[in-house]
């Protein structure tokens, strides 16, 4: 195993990314100052465009906030960079995978 | 130098071959929407059309509703994408794929630098106006390349050295037209296929290619980039525009990149026409021979590279001589992310929507937190309409920054008697609103 992986935090079960949804609801509610309650946004709803309507002014604050509490740093050219962000249960289960924090 | 791609090297030699060859291939329409998302592809697109006879397009958002005004405007526009993908109802022309990189060098015929008359129309960049259809503004060659070989003197970039530009930019709108394509076309720098977009992107991008080299760049992009706590290669000048930078925000970069930071101001109308280093002054410089000249209460540019006199979105207070000062926008003018609009424009796509029988944009608070890009309300009579059918009809009319949060469905707009639309009343209504609980 090399260093970069021997770093990264034990995958979560199920159930650890269920709770990682959630906070990431929280914190993109938060940041971004939306209407709609944390709670309300559902795991598998489209984040980008129709669905919550997130821009890519959002997306940029969102890459922050991640990178702030879980030292992921979000890069484009990713070849999950599309997939990413398109639900709530995407975007935990990439930052799952690259936490350092 | 004429390009870098991922930081390997794109010669004049290449540009003119990979130009002479679209410039057959783009077929009859006069005018071309270049949408292309890889920035060499775009200049070698512009450069093809130029020597073509035809027309660039450069609208400021791509929704459909204004694909259908500009085919409305010219009715032989096409699309030009180098992507697989094109959402634009627009006949498409692929970009060529490029040959095999071994192909290359045998084959490329030596191609002469082509001559465009400076009289030539280079392109129509459109802005919002103030009725639902978006104003095209006419832009020739000859002004379009004085204007940068002006910046790249104001912004040091004129001193013989090719400097790599980078930019998070697109060069499909009027700031990254001019900065990231124009500009190292018109002073011998050498322009950066990609556009980054996350911190981590433009550090990599910067680190790609030798010095000397620049950023090209926004407010959004700058805080991102201080905010993300990465090291940021060393950088030999960083450029500003789009909206106001913060003194603070500007020192910031400065330091922690050890670098200069200029900002420039301009219009969609005007390009670019002044310049600061925020550290230094809040005043602005004007181009040579650009004039500002006041008309009851508001500013209008005229003179050097400013096709028509032109008048200006902002509050200007002229300091003397050519320099000036901003103090915010006029009371229509939106800016959103660096993204100009008015809300008489938005005002006009809101109410257009079938169903809506009264409607207002406003804007919001401020708010506390000065940092966070503030965004527009709105206030909607559609009975039988929800907000989302609504949200779903502006996003096929406006550009997504503009969408209103929040969209709020009323009884009533709060009208005075003489049909005024109050923006304190609006935001009242909106302070009101009780805070979203989480659906039981």
């Amino acid at each position: 195993m090399s260093d970069n992986v021997s770093s990264l935090k034990q995958p979560a079960d199920s159930a650890g990314i269920a709770a990682l949804t959630r906070e990431l609801a929280s914190l993109i509610v938060e940041a971004l100052n939306l209407e709609v309650a944390a709670t309300d946004i559902g795991p598998d709803q489209p984040l980008y465009g129709e669905g919550l309507g997130l821009d890519s002014i959002d997306i940029l604050e969102i890459a922050l906030v991640v990178s702030k509490q879980y030292g992921v740093q979000l890069r484009a050219d990713s070849e999950e960079n599309e997939r990413i962000f398109a639900s709530l249960r995407q975007l935990a289960e990439y930052v799952n995978a690259h936490r350092t924090k | 130098m004429l390009a870098y791609r991922a930081g390997a090297p794109i010669l004049a030699a290449q540009f003119l071959a990979d130009v002479a060859r679209l410039s057959t291939a783009l077929g009859a329409g006069r005018h071309v929407l270049n949408v292309c998302a890889d920035r060499y592809h775009f200049t070698v697109g512009l450069a093809a059309s130029l020597l073509a006879g035809k027309v660039s397009l450069l609208p400021s958002t791509r929704t459909p509703e204004v694909i259908a005004k500009l085919k409305g405007f010219v009715p032989d526009a096409f699309c030009l994408t180098d992507e697989d993908e094109c959402g634009v109802a627009l006949p498409l022309v692929r970009f060529p794929d490029t040959a095999h990189p071994g192909e290359r060098g045998a084959q490329t015929p030596a191609a002469s630098v082509p001559r465009i008359d400076a009289g030539q129309r280079a392109a129509w960049v459109f802005t919002s106006g103030s009725t639902g259809t978006p104003v095209p503004h006419g832009k020739t060659f000859g002004k379009l390349l004085a204007c940068m070989r002006v910046g790249a003197e104001r912004l040091g970039l004129a001193d013989g050295r090719s400097h790599a530009i980078v930019a998070t930019v697109p060069p499909q709108h009027m700031y990254g037209f001019e900065a990231s394509v124009l500009l190292p076309l018109a002073s011998g720098n050498a322009l950066c296929a990609e556009r980054p977009f996350y911190p981590a992107d433009i550090c990599a991008a910067l680190a790609a290619v030798p010095r000397p080299r620049v950023l090209i760049s926004t407010p959004i992009h700058l805080r991102a980039l201080m905010a993300a706590g990465l090291a940021v290669p060393e950088t030999d000048l960083i450029v500003s525009a789009t909206a106001p930078l913060s003194a603070q925000l500007a020192s910031e970069v400065e330091q922690r990149c050890a670098t200069r930071l200029l900002e420039i101001y301009g219009s969609t109308e005007t390009g670019s026409i002044a310049a600061r280093r925020t550290t230094a002054t809040a005043e602005w410089r004007l181009w040579p021979e650009v004039a500002l000249e006041p008309r009851d209460g508001e500013t209008w540019a005229h003179g050097g590279h400013v096709e028509q006199p032109t008048r200006l979105c902002d509050l200007i207070e002229v300091t003397g001589g050519d320099r000036f000062l901003l103090h915010g926008r006029l009371a229509d003018l939106v800016n959103i992310a660096g993204k100009r609009s008015s809300l008489a424009y938005l005002n006009h796509q809101l109410n257009s929507i079938p169903g809506v029988l009264d409607g207002a944009f406003f804007h919001g608070d401020a708010g506390d937190d000065a940092a966070a890009v503030a965004r527009l309300g709105a206030c909607v009579v559609a009975p039988g309409l929800s907000a989302a059918a609504i949200a779903a009809e502006l996003r096929r009319r406006i550009d997504a920054v503009f969408l209103p949060r929040p969209l709020l469905m009323v009884a009533s707009l709060p009208r005075t008697s003489t049909g005024k639309l109050p923006q304190e009343a609006l935001r009242s209504i909106a302070a009101a609103q009780p805070k979203p609980t989480p659906a039981a």
